[in-house]
């Protein structure tokens, strides 16, 4: 993982007229410097992206699809790197440490997942997939402290009353709006410091939907959360701060209110308007 | 009229090949008959004589049903190290990529060669090497067939098996390296897991496989006709025993061949019912 | 935690290593077997290898002695082969394929599925059972060896495969395809004719391929009951030999085992040969 900034990107930056300053927070979790992510050489996906996000908040990455929103998401826990035609460059900063040079097994247990498609293991019983990060990673915890950690996880996504009698049952029985839940439980379980969720509720029904929505609002108490999110309305009801990405830049970060009131950029008005996207 | 016709012709065909196959059964067994008849069938298949002397003829089958189930198994066992190595990298970390296709291209390449010129090589290379290692003196037997066999059968238990480790959905295998996983944590508790009983059965189909096979087996073991009971021991596999034997005999001794066919085709369907029940329960 | 997880990592890469190693290891045989099979045929592949028929003993014992390559050739095996395979074919094809169509235009029926049942069972038959049955059913009712129970038995092997290849490639054709053209007012027949069949050409010309590579090395039924011929012969009601029962009959004359060799690199390169147009075509024609 070279670091080198490279100087086209800062020219880039500094004389593309429609990047404002982007956002300024006091306590940053996450902090994006010159990322670039490219999937064949000499053609970025991402490029340059600059952002700090705010600990304990939710972030909304927005944009129409294909503008690298999940890809950005995805180089914070360096799951590029299962792929070896994709580089990332620049620094990701998770509390002041660069990930992509850390240990990546590391920087995955410290930064939760949660997929568009609920995906609990289905060869493991419900609590065993709230530990899956433990015996994925070798950990043996004494049968109290997992049994307290599976209660605990469940009722953070609000599963508990409803899987606890069922907890040594495989989980494929759960509707898709209870799995994508028990994936939150199994993320949230190994106690990350920021939860990168990947357009959690796309599929799902808008019941489920609104039973997530009300469940990260409650999250981000503990964990800080950035989420993408193709869906506008989203963004505006749940998260603090908003990202507006278009062809793989980021165009537009502010304030979620900031944002959808008085957006900076046309790009952005153009796309909240619903004219493009 | 000209649609009627067709699909009575496409209809006639399926049922010739029902006939043809209730035919091999019937056939097989008829030909048994003889033998079961003298000896009774649990007899035949309990006994260890084998004597075609006129006046005391008498035949059995065990010697020859327990050398197939020795190189089998022994076969099996032999090529499982192997052949599972070669699923894990074309199914598993190379899925897809150009590397995996060429091993693939490899493996296609070993299951094309013929039985007989894996049974010249068992016998001109590896045979000598046996002879040379002190592990037996002549080098035939059933440890130097089972090698064969194994070496046989690991084109087909890989290339079956990486067609089921390949079916484990990226979500699962993504979310398992979101959480910390290795590789090796990954395969063990993710992969592992959801395509074990596929795995099983393609190594059940390869050992259905080796059960069946003929001329390399029947070049290497020895063909002696007593039970084999040590790695070392030469001996005969009811193919090979058919192989052998088959064109100088007549009256009762035919039919003790025959009878073992028929054994040999039960236990082959057996294994391979067994294996492609287990394959349609993993599809669903 | 970090130690541990460094642990684990190495661990990940031992296990990938062994893994790499066994798959080498496991690789060994075949570089083996295709180094003595150049190595000690290549020199009698000449222009009589092909023309001429496998030597007599007498002949082979005295080029032995001068050091000379072995007279003769392959000639009646290469010719047998080509007979009973192309005869097998005739016969495995047309009715491999028109049960095909059957199971795919009719998959969930009661008779399809036990049709399907048999020729899985059929496909699992051990080779060396194909050859009795022939025996039983050829051999003993023309009472005499012939080339027509070779392929006969050969045919008995080939069918389950393309049966089943000619179901799997239909199934992948989409159904708008059939429907488009019964909606044309096109009868069945040509719609599975001229429609169906045509689209699925690359899929059941790779089956049909890779079942004949597969019975082509086949010793164990010809043996039964073909028996085996000196002469180039082309009569089908009389023995005959193929190349790969010579390589058999080659093994059990020692005064022959260079042709031995040869025989076998032929016939590993025909098979290869056959392999790799039948994955070529595959990529060709892939169904889209």
């Amino acid at each position: 993982m070279e670091n080198t900034v490279n100087n086209n990107m800062i020219d880039t930056l500094i004389t593309s007229n429609n990047v404002r300053t982007p956002l300024i927070v006091e306590d940053a979790i996450l902090t994006f410097k010159d990322v670039c992510v490219s999937y064949a050489p000499g053609k970025n996906a991402i490029e340059s992206v600059n952002a700090a996000v705010e600990k304990g908040k939710i972030t909304a990455i927005m944009g129409p699809s294909g503008c690298g929103k999940s890809t950005l998401l995805r180089a914070v826990n360096r799951m590029h790197e299962l792929y070896d035609y994709i580089k990332v460059t620049g620094e990701i900063l998770l509390n002041d440490q660069d990930v992509l040079k850390m240990n990546a097994m590391e920087v995955r247990r410290n930064a939760g997942m949660v997929f568009q498609r609920p995906n609990p293991f289905p060869n493991m019983s419900i609590f065993d997939n709230v530990l899956a990060g433990y015996s994925l990673n070798g950990i043996k915890l004494p049968k109290a402290e997992r049994e307290a950690l599976v209660e605990q996880s469940l009722r953070n996504v609000v599963l508990w009353d409803e899987v606890k009698d069922l907890l040594n049952k495989k989980g494929s029985f759960l509707s898709g709006g209870q799995q994508q839940r028990l994936c939150i439980a199994r993320a949230i379980a190994l106690k990350p410091e920021v939860l990168l969720m990947d357009e959690p509720t796309s599929a799902l029904d808008p019941i489920a939907t609104n039973h997530i929505e009300e469940l990260l609002l409650t999250l981000k108490k503990e964990f800080s959360i950035v989420i993408v999110t193709h869906n506008m309305s989203q963004a505006a009801r749940i998260s603090d701060n908003s990202m507006f990405m278009y062809m793989g830049e980021l165009i537009e970060y502010d304030r979620t209110n900031t944002m959808f009131t008085n957006p900076a950029c046309q790009k952005t008005e153009e796309y909240l308007t619903g004219r493009f996207g | 009229m000209k649609d009627l016709l067709f699909k009575k012709a496409l209809f006639t065909a399926s049922l010739l090949l029902l006939l043809i196959g209730a035919g091999m059964v019937y056939t097989l067994f008829d030909g048994a008959l003889p033998a079961f008849d003298a000896f009774g069938f649990f007899k035949f298949i309990g006994s260890t004589a084998w004597d075609p002397h006129p006046d005391r003829e008498a035949y059995g089958a065990l010697p020859f049903i327990v050398g197939t189930l020795f190189t089998a198994f022994l076969a099996l066992l032999i090529a499982i190290p192997f052949a599972l190595p070669v699923a894990l990298f074309t199914g598993v970390y190379y899925r897809g990529t150009k590397a995996a296709h060429i091993i693939g291209a490899i493996v296609d390449l070993l299951a094309g060669i013929p039985s007989i010129v894996y049974g010249l090589w068992g016998f001109y290379t590896l045979r000598p090497w046996i002879i040379e290692s002190g592990f037996s003196t002549g080098g035939f037997g059933i440890f130097t067939s089972a090698v064969v066999l194994a070496i046989m059968i690991i084109p087909y238990a890989s290339s079956l098996s990486a067609e089921f480790l390949s079916m484990v959905p990226n979500d699962l295998k993504e979310g398992a390296y979101s959480l910390g996983a290795t590789r090796l944590d990954m395969i063990q508790q993710v992969v592992f897991p959801f395509a074990g009983s596929g795995i099983f059965a393609s190594f059940i189909l390869a050992l259905g496989r080796a059960l069946g096979e003929t001329m390399a087996v029947t070049m290497l073991i020895g063909n002696t006709n007593n039970l084999p009971l040590s790695l070392t021991a030469t001996g005969n596999t009811m193919a090979s025993v058919i192989a052998n034997q088959f064109g100088e005999a007549d009256g009762l001794k035919l039919s003790a061949l025959i009878a073992i066919a028929f054994l040999l085709f039960i236990l082959t369907a057996l294994i391979n019912l067994a294996g492609k029940f287990i394959i349609k329960r993993f599809n669903q | 935690m970090i130690t541990h997880t460094k642990f684990r990592q190495l661990k990940d890469k031992g296990f990938f290593i062994l893994i790499c190693l066994l798959m080498s290891l496991g690789a060994l045989p075949l570089v083996s077997i295709l180094f003595e099979l150049i190595r000690k045929g290549y020199k009698q592949l000449n222009i009589a290898f092909f023309t001429e028929t496998a030597p007599s003993t007498l002949d082979a014992m005295l080029a032995a002695g001068t050091g000379d390559v072995i007279p003769g050739g392959i000639a009646n095996g290469i010719i047998g082969t080509l007979i009973m395979v192309s005869l097998a074919s005739a016969v495995a094809i047309p009715i491999g394929i028109m049960i095909g169509i059957y199971l795919a235009e009719k998959p969930t029926a009661i008779f399809s599925n036990i049709v399907r049942f048999v020729a899985d069972l059929m496909q699992g038959v051990p080779s060396i059972v194909i050859g009795i049955i022939s025996y039983a059913w050829i051999v003993c009712s023309f009472q005499s060896y012939s080339a027509l129970a070779g392929a006969f038995a050969l045919s008995l092997m080939m069918a389950p495969l393309i049966i089943r290849s000619t179901e799997e490639t239909l199934k992948m054709l989409p159904p708008s395809l059939k429907e488009a053209g019964l909606a044309l007012g096109a009868s069945y027949t040509s719609v599975v004719l001229k429609i169906l069949l045509p689209a699925a050409f690359g899929g059941l010309f790779t089956g049909i391929l890779l079942s004949i590579s597969r019975v082509t090395g086949e010793t164990a039924p010809i043996m039964l009951t073909a028996l085996g011929s000196s002469m180039i012969t082309v009569d089908v009601m009389r023995p005959m030999s193929a190349v790969p029962l010579l390589i058999w009959e080659f093994y059990n004359d020692p005064n022959l085992m260079d042709m031995i060799w040869s025989c076998s690199l032929f016939l590993l390169m025909l098979i290869l040969t056959l392999n790799i147009i039948a994955k070529f075509i595959a990529h060709r024609w892939k169904i889209q």
